[in-house]
């Protein structure tokens, strides 16, 4: 019944994520599904329900596909990256300084329009992303139809419609996920808006200077956009040297705390 | 000047230079672009349908004269399921590891050559203990928890926060709160890490120092054997099933209440502050998953729930037993506190036993009642029932287990005082653990403690109180 028993390609390692070769971040609001596409990649029962913020500490858990290790990493679901409440934070931290391989954002098909918000900002920290249309199931009741091929266009990543509860779609979500990872695929993410020239110099400007005093970080471009915004939480990681030390290692404070929380709920 | 501070210093210009509506204009890009990709997107066919189903419940389940009633409704069909379904399994269990197990335990162990104190130490101390939280514990979980994980998966619980979002939010509290409060019923530990949703410290202050006052699994036991024993027991026998559980949701209600009237106190005090904002979202109601949801909750909930209960339990049993074979002077050490804490317990309506109780079973509530019974069968020297001391026992039938009490002075008020205290008392030394390490601060986790304690304490007394001048 379930399309995914029947392809011999995926091996689920549950809660084994030694040794991975690419490192999945999920992302995506709450409520949409997130931890059912981790369940359903994974092969673990991670308790999933219906309500915003179920998911309030990381978890991972681990797959191979096409004989590669995949790490996968559910993060609390967030409408932004620019609050900062505990667990918006984890997401945060990780998609900017945990250096996913590849980020996969879950986004509600019958909300399209509040989930882009999100999907957006995470285009301007990183690249590599694959949008996991979920709930196509509940659009199609709804009488919703998402073009996801134009959706793909105007994104510059690749869309993938799923009904992660079924298992459908989740082959093609697999093989994305390789494609980007692998480099096959190369994403060419549109972003914008913020693209207007008075502040791509700003944002230049100070991009420059970053780069300076941190050369190992890996999102200058959104670090220099938070600094512009006047956000204190990034100015003090700065003033401390905090994001140096972020950005080179992954033995850092971020990483350690969202280990330790990981470990709470297991 | 250090590279960092000019990194600082270079953003602070610049932000001046694009001006203060900076913030707000890439907000509003942001909004605009996700708005124009979605219209490019999406296209919805024609006009609903006029009956929308989802509509429809949700006005009766959030209605202002429905919403509540179905509420308690539920959480009361809920438990009188969990209270009539869990009797069967289990004695069943007791039957299994109390009856049959644990004579051929201490057989072996006799066979063995083991002396007197190891048999009694491993096998009626630490043994017992856990095949009691095992047989008390086992079946109300595996039965509570599905029905609620359902309700969860379904999409009702968010309803319920809706209902009392508008409360939370008069008491200087967070709406959110009421989904913390929720998790709570399940296990208040998990419940205090499930705060982190909400954004406030403050908030979330207030909703950790309440979230004792959800009613955890861990209490039930001790609340459906008192409203059984004492309360459904002045109905007749055919109402006395829904009696207990309504008992017991009476106890609920009064739980949620007190997390009212303690937010609103700790909001005008120590937590000063206004409520801050935020907009309650209604998920769409999605069919359960039946069988993922019974194998997850069973997995996931009742073992791990279960298996640190029965972790406590070890050495809990220890303690049980070594206080009542101890002896100093012409008592065991069990019976020496029992009778220098009876003063402080018939004050409150209680008695030296429950409090003794208390004491021992500080890391799991599971094991109050049994604790209870066996030191109360300890202190009245009845003979004829459980195996001697220290040995915590289960009697067949409820009305046993009256039997005991009522020898050991219990009466109604004694009952409904039990109810009131293992409501309000501290949270179980997991919970403050995790208290402790979700808030970094051994005042708070204090306060955690000693602020639901004392008011367990006032409640009984006044209760008592009223008692004595109404009878």
């Amino acid at each position: 019944m379930n399309p995914l028993n029947r392809d011999e390609r995926l091996v689920r390692h549950g809660l084994d994520a030694s040794s991975a070769d690419v490192v999945i971040a999920l992302a995506g609001n709450p409520n949409v599904g997130k931890s059912t596409v981790f369940n359903t990649l994974t092969g673990l029962k991670q308790h999933t329900g219906n309500w915003p913020g179920k998911t309030v500490v990381r978890a991972e858990g681990s797959y191979s596909f096409n004989r590669r290790k995949y790490k996968v990493v559910d993060l609390p679901g967030t409408y932004s990256l620019l609050s900062a409440s505990a667990d918006e934070e984890i997401a945060r931290d990780f998609i900017l300084f945990g250096r996913p391989d590849v980020t996969v954002v879950v986004v509600d098909a019958t909300r399209l329009e509040r989930n882009m918000n999100l999907v957006l900002q995470v285009l301007e920290i990183t690249e590599k992303v694959v949008v996991a249309l979920n709930l196509m199931d509940e659009a199609r009741r709804h009488g919703i139809t998402v073009d996801d091929r134009s959706l793909m266009r105007e994104l510059g990543v690749p869309v993938v419609p799923l009904v992660a509860r079924t298992g459908e779609g989740v082959p093609a979500l697999l093989q994305r996920i390789e494609e980007v990872a692998t480099g096959s695929y190369e994403c060419r993410p549109r972003r914008v808006w913020t693209e207007s020239p008075k502040l791509r110099k700003a944002v230049d400007r100070v991009v420059e200077r970053l780069k300076r005093a941190f050369p190992t970080l890996p999102n200058a471009r959104w670090v220099a956009l938070r600094l512009l915004e006047g956000d204190q939480r990034i100015a003090e990681a700065v003033r401390t040297g905090e994001l140096g030390r972020i950005a080179s290692l992954e033995g850092t404070a971020v990483m350690r705390k969202a280990k330790e929380d990981a470990r709470v709920v297991a | 000047m250090s590279s960092r501070e000019e990194i600082l210093k270079t953003a602070e210009n610049l932000r001046w230079e694009l001006g203060e509506r900076f913030h707000d204009l890439t907000v509003e890009a942001l909004y605009a672009e996700a708005s124009r990709i979605a219209r490019k997107t999406v296209s919805a066919a024609g006009t609903r349908p006029g009956f929308d189903f989802e509509r429809a419940l949700d006005r009766l389940v959030t209605g202002k004269w429905t919403g509540f009633p179905i509420m308690f409704a539920l959480l009361g069909i809920v438990f009188w399921i969990t209270i009539e379904g869990a009797n069967v399994p289990s004695s069943f269990l007791a039957s299994v590891l109390i009856d049959s197990l644990h004579p051929l335990l201490k057989e072996t162990g006799s066979s063995f050559g083991f002396p007197w104190w190891l048999n009694g130490f491993l096998f009626d101390g630490m043994y017992l203990a856990v095949a009691w939280v095992v047989s008390v514990m086992l079946p109300p979980m595996a039965i509570f928890f599905p029905l609620f994980t359902i309700a969860e998966d379904f999409g009702y619980l968010p309803r319920v926060a809706f209902n009392l979002d508008a409360l939370f939010r008069r008491a200087g509290a967070h709406g959110k709160q009421a989904l913390t409060m929720a998790m709570g019923y399940g296990c208040n530990a998990a419940a205090i890490i499930s705060t982190r949703i909400i954004d406030s410290p403050r908030e979330r202050l207030i909703a950790i120092l309440t979230n004792n006052f959800s009613l955890c699994n861990g209490r039930w036991p001790t609340q459906i054997l008192m409203a059984t024993i004492f309360i459904g027991a002045l109905a007749p026998p055919l109402l006395s099933s829904a009696v207990s559980a309504l008992a017991v949701v009476t106890v609920v209600v009064i739980g949620v209440a007190m997390t009212f009237i303690v937010s609103w106190g700790l909001s005008k005090t120590i937590l000063k502050g206004q409520a801050s904002f935020f907009s309650l979202e209604l998920p769409p109601y999605r069919p359960p998953r039946i069988w993922q949801t019974v194998y997850t909750s069973v997995i996931d909930r009742t073992l791990i729930v279960l298996w640190r209960a029965v972790v406590w339990a070890l050495p809990s049993g220890a303690v049980i037993w070594l206080v009542s074979n101890i002896h100093v002077g012409n008592a065991s050490i069990a019976e020496h506190a029992i009778a220098s804490l009876d003063p402080i317990g018939l004050l409150v309506g209680l008695n030296g036993v429950i409090l003794l109780a208390y004491i021992i079973a500080i890391p799991a509530n599971e094991i109050v009642i049994p604790t209870i019974l066996m030191l109360t069968a300890l202190v009245t020297g009845m003979t004829g029932v459980g195996s001697g001391a220290g040995v915590m026992f289960e009697l067949e039938s409820e009305a046993a287990t009256a039997e005991v009490l009522r020898a050991g002075g219990w009466t109604l008020l004694t009952g409904i005082n039990l109810m009131l205290f293992s409501l309000l008392h501290n949270p179980c030394s997991t919970t403050l653990y995790t208290i402790y390490k979700e808030t970094g601060s051994a005042k708070w986790t204090t306060l955690s403690a000693l602020l639901p304690l004392s008011i367990a304490f006032v409640v009984c007394f006044l209760v008592t109180q009223l008692w004595g001048l109404l009878f």
